[in-house]
């Protein structure tokens, strides 16, 4: 549905992204991750069209993005950084005026706006004015603006910005709803987003993308080791030690909690049982043992980190 | 609806939905009230006065001593009104990131521009209807001929779209609204003294050519009631212009 080939765009001397590249099937629904100003809102508006890449093409449901514009622009809906929003107008006066500019039916458009106001729970801010409205109802006004045209494809920068715990959950659930049936490109630099949502990740630093899986083989992919949590009930003062002698296990490292233990194992195997036996059977109280996975945030510190470190070796 | 139709009829609520227009338009309409007030009386002044001379106050021409005025007056004022008008249209847009929306819709550019600019002319034209009310009361008094009249209207519409084509030049280039409105004061200005400019280098081929981008003897001839296509093309191809310059500006933001 998106094809993106090794999209470059420089301002001047600077160049934001750098040799781009990633697919997005149909009905997929993709993060795109990185620190502020890794190249995510640029990348995105080339994709929405709003300016052209340097070099490269990005092709969105078969229309090349420079060549067709119009095509592709009637194909998708975009959120961007800061809702798009006219403060003088209500809710509703805006979004009919943003279904008559994308091209909706007139016979249609009211249908429109009320399953985007249903949607988005705005109908109690239906008729009131923008202007008025809080940083959160507008990013949701924004969402209905993106939804509206009920296109194919959408590009949302940083849809849950501004908003509440229980907004975000709420977006979080749209989104999901939104998979299958529409391709959906989120940015965010917030993890737990991308792993909630997303079946697939774009890490993205400095314009260059780091990586491209899934959240969970992403962690797979850069765990050294398996980590094992563990938490013993008055610990004696040597279990460390002793702890090493264990067969499998590399190291083990003192938490601050009291009895609080971390054990690294040898790749792809589950000590958790030897653990257990031989905290046991000398006689001490095994209060926790659990595996500890490794989360996006770590790998996405570990990716973003280590490309520092070779920049600076 | 087409898109370019939606966003003039946005565009046009906008303006009323906001205090400039109203705040711009009755200071315009009271210094247009004064001004033809002033060339009235004086008008009258003159009349009595030949009277009294010479009992020929029949001669008197109120298209020479009020309209004519009132005509070169109205001009100098929207000079500095109608800045005030087109300052927000791209400046604001982008200032509040609504022109992400603009642009990342299927309208192209030009009927953007197009949309912006007929907008503007058609609440130019609305406040430029509500000035007949003076030719209009004068008739009922006294008598004049309103061929002149009529083509006087015709060189402030024409040279009132320029001056909101140029206006929207000035508000593509920056996003601050102050800005913008200073860039088509001193634009406008510019144009204006080119006449000025080329009257001092009297009947050379370069004084001959700042006079004619000057707007001062086209609007000149309109006023006098002299109709020529001559003018009505230099008008056209005036805004045309600006309106393409435009054009350029707004897709050269796409590329930085």
């Amino acid at each position: 549905m998106i094809d993106v080939q090794n999209i470059t765009k420089r301002y001047g001397e600077h160049t934001a992204i750098e040799r781009v590249s990633f697919a997005v099937e149909k009905g997929e629904v993709l993060a795109f991750l990185g620190p502020n100003g890794a190249g995510k809102t640029t990348t995105m508006r080339i994709l929405t069209c709003f300016m052209p890449a340097t070099e490269g093409v990005a092709r969105v449901a078969g229309f090349d993005c420079f060549e067709q514009p119009m095509e592709v622009k009637r194909r998708i809906g975009y959120l961007p950084e800061i809702p798009p929003v006219y403060q003088e107008l209500t809710v509703h006066e805006y979004l009919t005026f943003v279904g008559r500019l994308k091209g909706v039916r007139a016979a249609d458009l009211r249908m429109a706006i009320d399953r985007v106001v249903e949607r988005l729970s705005l109908g109690d801010a239906r008729r009131r004015l923008i202007a008025n409205l809080s940083r959160g109802y507008r990013q949701r006004v924004g969402l209905a603006q993106a939804l509206l045209h009920d296109p194919p494809v959408l590009i949302l920068d940083e849809p849950t910005v501004g908003l509440d715990p229980k907004q975000i959950i709420e977006i979080r659930e749209l989104v999901k709803g939104l998979a299958g049936s529409h391709t959906v490109i989120l940015s965010t630099h917030i993890l737990p987003e991308a792993t909630a949502v997303c079946q697939r990740v774009v890490i993205i630093n400095e314009g260059r993308i780091v990586a491209v899986d899934t959240p969970d083989r992403l962690s797979a992919r850069l765990r050294r080791s398996e980590k094992i949590s563990v938490t013993v009930k008055d610990p004696p003062p040597d279990l460390a030690e002793r702890l090493r002698c264990v067969p499998g296990i590399l190291g083990v490292l003192e938490r601050t909690t009291t009895g609080g233990f971390l054990v690294e194992c040898e790749l792809g195997r589950d000590l958790r049982e030897d653990i257990a036996r031989f905290i046991v059977n000398n006689g001490w109280g095994l209060l926790e043992l659990n595996l500890v996975s490794m989360t996006l945030e770590d790998v996405f510190l570990r990716l973003t980190q280590k490309e520092e470190t070779e920049v600076s070796t | 609806m087409t898109a370019a139709q939606a966003i003039v009829v946005k565009e046009v609520r906008a303006y009323f939905l906001s205090p400039v227009v109203y705040v711009v338009a009755a200071v315009f309409l009271l210094i247009y009230g004064i001004l033809s007030y002033t060339y009235v009386v004086n008008a009258s002044a003159q009349a009595m006065r030949l009277m009294q001379v010479q009992g020929m106050a029949a001669q008197l021409n109120l298209n020479d001593l009020v309209f004519r005025p009132t005509f070169y007056s109205t001009a100098v004022i929207l000079l500095l009104v109608l800045p005030i008008f087109t300052m927000r249209l791209f400046a604001e847009e982008r200032k509040l990131r609504t022109f992400e929306l603009l642009m990342t819709s299927p309208v192209g550019i030009n009927e953007i521009i197009a949309a912006k600019f007929v907008s503007v002319l058609l609440v130019y034209l609305g406040l430029l209807a509500l000035t007949g009310i003076v030719p209009l009361i004068l008739s009922l008094f006294s008598s004049f001929d309103w061929n002149p009249v009529l083509t006087g209207y015709l060189g402030l519409a024409l040279l009132g779209a320029t001056f909101l084509a140029a206006g929207i030049l000035a508000s593509a280039l920056t996003e601050n609204q102050i800005v913008a409105a200073f860039v088509s004061f001193g634009l406008l200005i510019l144009i204006w003294l080119l006449g000025a400019i080329g009257s001092v280098l009297g009947d050379t081929p370069i004084g001959n050519l700042l006079t004619y981008l000057s707007f001062i003897e086209h609007y000149d001839r309109l006023v006098r009631g002299l109709v020529d296509t001559k003018d009505l093309a230099y008008f056209f191809s005036g805004l045309a212009f600006m309106l393409f310059l435009t054009h350029r500006v707004v897709e050269s933001h796409r590329w930085k």
